[in-house]
C-alpha cells in the first residue's frame, strides 16, 4: 500500500509536468537533472542511429555544457560534430543551420532559452528544417520551462530536457520528454523503471516536488503575463539609467523575461559579483564552474563579443519573491559598487602583458 | 574595518583569517585559483579545483566569514610563470614565490581587496610589519626564525606593507598548529608545502620543457680550464651548486659552478670553485623607499634555507647593489634573491646577477 502511494506521487507529478508542455505523461522520463536529460538525449539517440552509418550531430555554440560536453566525449568516438554560430544577439539563425544540415545528420540539438543571456531561439523553424533533412531536433528548455508557456507539439521538437530547480522545484531531479515512437538507447541499464527508458530507483520525492512545481508553474503562466518582466525590465531600464557605460547583451526582445546580461566596462566581473554579495545582492556571471571561479563565457564570445566585454558581463536572475524593494536597492547599490571599482581597476594592458 | 584575508587552504593562511576573524574584523576570505588544475582536461575522479581550494571554503565556513575564489591565472602566468621559465632557459634559477607575493598578492588582490572596501590583505606569511617612529613601515623576520619568510617578501614597498598584515609573525609553528587544533580546523594536520606550487611533481625541467618545447638546446659539460667533459640536455635542468645529476664520474664530487645560457655551457669544479667573495644584484627594492646613503653592514642571505653571512652593501645607480662578504660564500645562483638584514629587519634584497 506505501508503495502505491509512492507510484501515486510519482504518476501525478508525470501528468503535471507532462501538462507543463502540452505532452502526454507515458513520453516523461524522469531523470537527476537537466544535465541527464540532455546526455540521455544526445547519446539514446546517437546510439540509436548507430546501427546505420549516419554518424553526425549538430548543436548550438552557445549550449550548456551539458550539450557541449557531451558533444565533444561522442566526437572522440568517431562522431562527427558542428556548433551553429549565432549572431551578435544571441540567437541561432535558420541560414546557419541550414548549411550544417547534412544526410549523415542525426540529431540537432538547441536549446530553447539560453542560461547566460535568455536568448529564445526559434525552435519550431529549426526543428522543421532539421526534420526536413531527417534528422531528430532535441530542444534543452531547462531555461524557459515555466517562463514561457510551451506546448511540444507547436516547437516542433522530438526530445525536451526539463530541470525541476529551474521552476523553483527542488534541485536533483528533472526529465527528458521523448516523443512517442522516437527511439532511444537508455544510457543507464538495471530495473525497469521509466519504461526501461531510465533504469534506477525513482527520485520519489524529487519528482513529487517536480510535480508540484510543476503544477505551480503551469498556473502561474495561466494566469497572464509574469510580474517578473515588469520587475526585470525595471532593474535593466534603472541600470541603464543610472550607470554609465553599462551595456545589455544579447537579444533584448527574444528572450525570458526574468534575465538580463549586462557588461559593465572597465569591471572586472568577478569583483562586481563578489561587492555586491557582500551587500546581499545575488548575482552571476557566465556560468561558474564547480570551483565557484569564473571561466570567460563561451556564449558571450560565440556572440563575438571582446574579452573586456566578456570578462565585465554580470547576469541578473529574477525569481519569485523578487520585489520592487529589492530592484529599486540594487539600482540605488550598484552605481556606487560600479564606480569604486572602476576607480580601482588597473588599465588592461597591464594585466596580461 | 574590513580585511581581506588570502586563504589557500593550508594551515597558516587558515590560522591567520581565524586569528582576525576571532580578533573581531570583519573578514572576507579570498582564495586566488592560479592555474588550471584540471591539466587542460577533465579526467574521471579529477575535480576542477585543488583539494586546497575546498579546505579554504571549509575553514571559512568554520569561522563563519564570506569565502570566494578569485581566478587569477592570467596574471599568474603573465607575473609569475613566465618568468620562471623565462629565467630557467636564461640559465637563471627563479624564486617564482617572490614575484607571488609582490606582483599579485600585494598587488592584484590588494586591488580588488580595495574594491571590496578592505584597505588590508593578510596573509599566513611568518614576517611583521611595524612602524618605524617616523612612520615608515619595518619589514621584519617572524619570530620563529625556522619559519621566517621574510625573505620571500623583500620586494614589499612602502605602500604595500602599509596595506600588509601577517597575523602569524609573532607566533611559532608549533602554536600555530595548536591554535588550528584547539579550533577544530579540517586543515590542522595538513603537511607543510614545499615544492612550487604549479609544479607539484617538483619536476621543474619537465614543466619547463613543456612550456617552452623550442628554447630546449643541449650543450656541453666543461670544467675549469674549458675542457669537455661531458653533454647535457639543457642548462635549465641545472643550478649553480648543483651536484647531482652531472652524469660524470671523477674522484673528487664536482659541482656546478657556472652556467651560461648563450653558449650553452655548463661548468663544473671542485666545492672550492664554488665560493664568491662578491655579487652584484639588480632590481632591488630598499624597504624604507630609498637606498641608504652609503654602503651598510648587513648580514645577506643569499637564498632562502641560507644561514646568512656578514657583508658589506653598496647601493648602486639603477637600483642595483654590490655585495662584498667577509668570508667567501658558497653557490651564489644567479635568479635567486640577496636579501640584507640589519638585525630582524630587513633592509633590502635583490636578484642576483
Amino acid at each position: 500500500m506505501f508503495g502505491q502511494m509512492a507510484k501515486a506521487q510519482v504518476d501525478g507529478a508525470r501528468a503535471a509536468v507532462a501538462d507543463l508542455i502540452g505532452a502526454r505523461p507515458q513520453e516523461i522520463v524522469f531523470t537527476s537533472g537537466g544535465t541527464e536529460a540532455d546526455n540521455l538525449a544526445i547519446r539514446g539517440a546517437a546510439e540509436a542511429a548507430a546501427a546505420g552509418r549516419k554518424r553526425h550531430i549538430i548543436a548550438s555554440a552557445i549550449e550548456h555544457e551539458a550539450v557541449l560536453k557531451t558533444l565533444k566525449a561522442l566526437s572522440r568516438r568517431g562522431w562527427s560534430t558542428t556548433l551553429l554560430p549565432v549572431d551578435e544577439s544571441g540567437i541561432v539563425t535558420p541560414d546557419a543551420l541550414e548549411a550544417a544540415l547534412t544526410d549523415e545528420t542525426v540529431l540537432v540539438s538547441v536549446m530553447h532559452a539560453n542560461n547566460e543571456i535568455g536568448t529564445v531561439q526559434p525552435i519550431a523553424e529549426l526543428a522543421a528544417l532539421a526534420h526536413r533533412r531527417g534528422a531528430l531536433f532535441h530542444t534543452d528548455a531547462v531555461q524557459s520551462a515555466g517562463k514561457l508557456p510551451i506546448a511540444v507539439d507547436r516547437l516542433g521538437v522530438d526530445l525536451l530536457s526539463l530541470s525541476a530547480h529551474k521552476l523553483n522545484g527542488p534541485k536533483g531531479v528533472g526529465a527528458l520528454w521523448v516523443r512517442r515512437g522516437v527511439r532511444l538507447v537508455a544510457s543507464q541499464t538495471g530495473g525497469g523503471q521509466e519504461r526501461n527508458r531510465r533504469a534506477g530507483t525513482e527520485n520519489v520525492p524529487g519528482i513529487a516536488g517536480f510535480g508540484a512545481a510543476a503544477r505551480f508553474a503551469a498556473a502561474a503562466l495561466a494566469a497572464g503575463p509574469a510580474d517578473a518582466g515588469a520587475l526585470r525590465d525595471r532593474l535593466e531600464a534603472g541600470i541603464l539609467d543610472n550607470v554609465p557605460g553599462a551595456v545589455v547583451n544579447g537579444d533584448r526582445e527574444r528572450r525570458v523575461p526574468n534575465t538580463t546580461n549586462i557588461s559593465f566596462e572597465g569591471v572586472e566581473a568577478e569583483s562586481l559579483l563578489i561587492a555586491l554579495d557582500l551587500e546581499g545582492i545575488a548575482v552571476s556571471t557566465g556560468s561558474a564552474c564547480s570551483s565557484g571561479t569564473l571561466e570567460p563565457s563561451h556564449v558571450l564570445r560565440a556572440m563575438g563579443c571582446s574579452p573586456h566585454r566578456t570578462q565585465s558581463s554580470i547576469r541578473f536572475s529574477l525569481g519569485l519573491g523578487n520585489t520592487v524593494e529589492q530592484i529599486e536597492r540594487v539600482i540605488e547599490v550598484l552605481p556606487r559598487v560600479v564606480g569604486k571599482l572602476r576607480t580601482l581597476a588597473r588599465p588592461p594592458q597591464q594585466v596580461g602583458a | 574595518m574590513r580585511i581581506v584575508a588570502a586563504m589557500s587552504g593550508g594551515v597558516d593562511s587558515s590560522v591567520a583569517a581565524a586569528l582576525l576573524a576571532e580578533a573581531g574584523h570583519d573578514v572576507v576570505g579570498l582564495s586566488m585559483q592560479l592555474y588550471d588544475q584540471r591539466g587542460g582536461e577533465t579526467r574521471f575522479g579529477s575535480c576542477c579545483t585543488l583539494d586546497d581550494l575546498h579546505d579554504a571554503r571549509r575553514v571559512a565556513a568554520l569561522l563563519d566569514i564570506p569565502h570566494y575564489i578569485m581566478n587569477f591565472e592570467r596574471q599568474f602566468d603573465a607575473h609569475v610563470v613566465s618568468n620562471f621559465v623565462r629565467d630557467y632557459m636564461a640559465a637563471r634559477t627563479p624564486i617564482p614565490c617572490v614575484r607571488c607575493n609582490g606582483d599579485l598578492k600585494f598587488a592584484t588582490l590588494l586591488d580588488r581587496a580595495r574594491g571590496l572596501d578592505a584597505p588590508t590583505v593578510a596573509t599566513g606569511h611568518y614576517a611583521r610589519v611595524e612602524r618605524s617612529p617616523d612612520g615608515s613601515y619595518l619589514l621584519k623576520r617572524g619570530v620563529d626564525a625556522t619559519k621566517d619568510q621574510s625573505y620571500f617578501l623583500f620586494t614589499l614597498t612602502q605602500r604595500q606593507l602599509a596595506c600588509a598584515r601577517f597575523p602569524l609573525g609573532a607566533l611559532r609553528k608549533p602554536e600555530v598548529r595548536a591554535y588550528a587544533e584547539a579550533r577544530r580546523l579540517p586543515v590542522a594536520d595538513k603537511p607543510d608545502s614545499h615544492e612550487i606550487c604549479f609544479v607539484p611533481d617538483g619536476d621543474y625541467a619537465e614543466f619547463v620543457e613543456r612550456r617552452a618545447p623550442d628554447a630546449v638546446t643541449p650543450g656541453s659539460i666543461v670544467d675549469g680550464a674549458g675542457r669537455t667533459l661531458g653533454s647535457h640536455d639543457g642548462v635549465h635542468r641545472f643550478t649553480v651548486g648543483q651536484r647531482k645529476g652531472l652524469g660524470l664520474s671523477s674522484h673528487v664530487p664536482l659541482y656546478v659552478t657556472a652556467l651560461d645560457a648563450a653558449s650553452g655551457r655548463v661548468t663544473v669544479g671542485p666545492r672550492q670553485a664554488l665560493e664568491r667573495s662578491t655579487l652584484s644584484a639588480s632590481e632591488v627594492n630598499w624597504i624604507a623607499g630609498a637606498p641608504p646613503p652609503g654602503p651598510c653592514r648587513v648580514t645577506a642571505r643569499i637564498r632562502h634555507r641560507h644561514p646568512e653571512a656578514a657583508a658589506v652593501v653598496t647601493p648602486l645607480e639603477k637600483d642595483a647593489a654590490q655585495v662584498v662578504f667577509d668570508t667567501p660564500q658558497a653557490a651564489v645562483a644567479p635568479g635567486q634573491a640577496v636579501v640584507f638584514y640589519q638585525g630582524d629587519a630587513v633592509l633590502g634584497g635583490g636578484w642576483i646577477d
